[in-house]
């Protein structure tokens, strides 16, 4: 990890001080402990800031459609070269963005990192009970978590991982200009779709309860949506006025509305970052929605996310051959 | 000789009983002309349907769908042309993609099979979109009423 770490701000200060980018994005210390955020690197002094640990939960790739937005006015965009830091994940949602013509390849630098998974930091707020967390630490695989009243406490890695990262098929980044050298833990699974499955062979009325039951959690933050680096509309069909897609009350059936549109625009390009449900305050499961959905793309189109900027999205193209038995 | 009047309730609130909404999405080229053909051909069908015109069946947003159940449908079905058919090409073929996938995420968080249905009917086929309708309309009387998904009911 100190190895990554470094190595990283060394491939930083390089780029910047050669000018093959003009902004890096990566990781820098958070404010509070097991926690990184996100930070714009221009000049090369700055890149001593970077960080690299299993706390770098944050999906980058979520900047990058915004940055190369055109300007409403002059309908030019900035000239600037953009490296970026990526994980696995990450970088299959940056192969989206190129797939989807929302990133210009020739003025991206991608800096392939690759992942041991990432902590998910409510899991260790939940198994400390209340304890307040003073200072976090990385050593050898464990967690060190020092508490208020200065006692120190020692995790396995293993048992915090992120839900997303317990599934996670590509820890090395299927696209890079560079990749950081490192080691990877790929996840032995016996079944990735265990989860939704589980749920599929439910009744209908225990999965609607399931359905019901997620979503009145629901506040409508959109904090999901923000978090998802897919949702990089202008406007979003949830703020739409004309037409009005979803009513913008608490009505239940108005906020399921909202997550089946949101949910559904990820068809066939999400790529199972997590970010929406690490960024959901009310604990929502959306990834099991979301889930469904690339379960069902896989079987059905045989596609997968995020491994091929060539490959037309799922349902852009079609087969001859398409199931059709559900069609009178 | 009086007439027999069909039991759909209608002027007496007393005898009116639930009758199935259906929205219909059907394509200008080939549904709503297959429509259009049971109605000259005087095919009946139950009235139970509210016909939406759209360019393709691919024209169809989900949330087309999921807001027809929000506000008082008890029933959707899209129509399109059959494969092969398709005026602008391949819409058809697109929107067969979208709706496969659609149809299992609505049937996985709770929606009633029968509720979402879709067809090919072109414009010959007359007959067919009659029966298709006939069909349609006994799935979602069987159903009942839609509770899920509708606002200002959902309990």
């Amino acid at each position: 990890m100190k190895q990554i770490q470094s190595r990283l701000r060394q491939t930083a200060r390089q780029l910047l001080s050669e000018g093959k980018v003009d902004l890096l994005i990566g990781y820098r210390q958070g404010s509070l402990p097991l926690k990184t955020t996100p930070c714009f690197v221009s000049q090369e002094e700055e890149a001593v800031g970077l960080v690299w640990n299993s706390f770098c939960t944050n999906n980058l790739a979520v900047y990058l459609p915004g940055l190369f937005r055109p300007d409403p006015r002059s309908r030019k965009r900035e000239e600037k070269k953009v490296g970026i830091v990526v994980k696995g994940c990450d970088c299959r949602s940056v192969v989206g963005h190129l797939k989807e013509d929302q990133v210009p390849r020739e003025d991206l630098v991608i800096i392939g990192v690759p992942c041991q998974g990432m902590i998910d930091e409510k899991k260790i707020v939940a198994k400390l009970e209340g304890k307040e967390i003073i200072k976090a630490k990385e050593q050898d695989g464990q967690i060190l978590v020092v508490d208020e009243k200065g006692q120190e406490i020692r995790l396995a890695k293993g048992n915090f991982l992120r839900d997303s990262c317990q599934v996670c098929q590509h820890p090395v980044p299927p696209l890079y200009d560079i990749l950081i050298e490192g080691e990877t833990a790929r996840q032995a699974l016996s079944d990735e779709y265990a989860e939704v499955k589980e749920l599929e062979e439910r009744s209908i009325d225990q999965r609607w309860e399931f359905f019901q039951r997620e979503m009145s959690k629901c506040i409508r933050c959109y904090a999901c949506r923000n978090a998802c680096p897919l949702c990089y509309c202008p406007e979003c069909f949830a703020e739409q006025s004309q037409p009005r897609w979803v009513g913008t009350t608490d009505d239940p059936s108005d906020i399921m509305a909202f997550h089946l549109g949101r949910i559904f625009h990820t068809a066939g390009r999400c790529v199972d970052c997590g970010a929406c449900e690490a960024a959901c305050p009310m604990g929502i499961e959306l990834r099991k929605l979301t889930r469904k959905l690339i379960k069902d793309v896989e079987e059905l189109f045989g596609y997968e996310t995020g491994v091929s900027v060539e490959e037309p999205p799922p349902l852009a193209t079609y087969k001859l051959d398409d199931d059709d038995e559900f069609i009178k | 000789m009086e007439k027999k009047k069909p039991n759909n309730g209608g002027d007496q609130p007393q005898n009116r009983q639930w009758q199935p909404k259906i929205v219909a999405f059907l394509c200008h080229w080939c549904s709503y002309a297959g429509a259009d053909l049971a109605g000259i051909s005087r095919i009946q069908y139950p009235p139970n349907i509210r016909v939406i015109r759209v360019p393709c069946s691919s024209r169809v947003n989900p949330l087309h769908i999921i807001k027809a159940l929000q506000h008082g449908a008890d029933g959707v079905l899209v129509s399109g042309c059959h494969p092969g058919d398709c005026h602008y090409g391949s819409g058809n073929y697109l929107a067969r993609r979208k709706f496969a996938l659609l149809k299992r995420f609505l049937e996985f968080i709770g929606i009633e099979p029968g509720r979402v249905q879709f067809s090919w009917v072109s414009a010959a086929e007359g007959q067919k979109f009659a029966s298709v309708i006939e069909e349609v309309v006994e799935d979602v009387r069987k159903l009942g009423p839609a509770r899920r998904l509708v606002k200002n009911s959902v309990k």
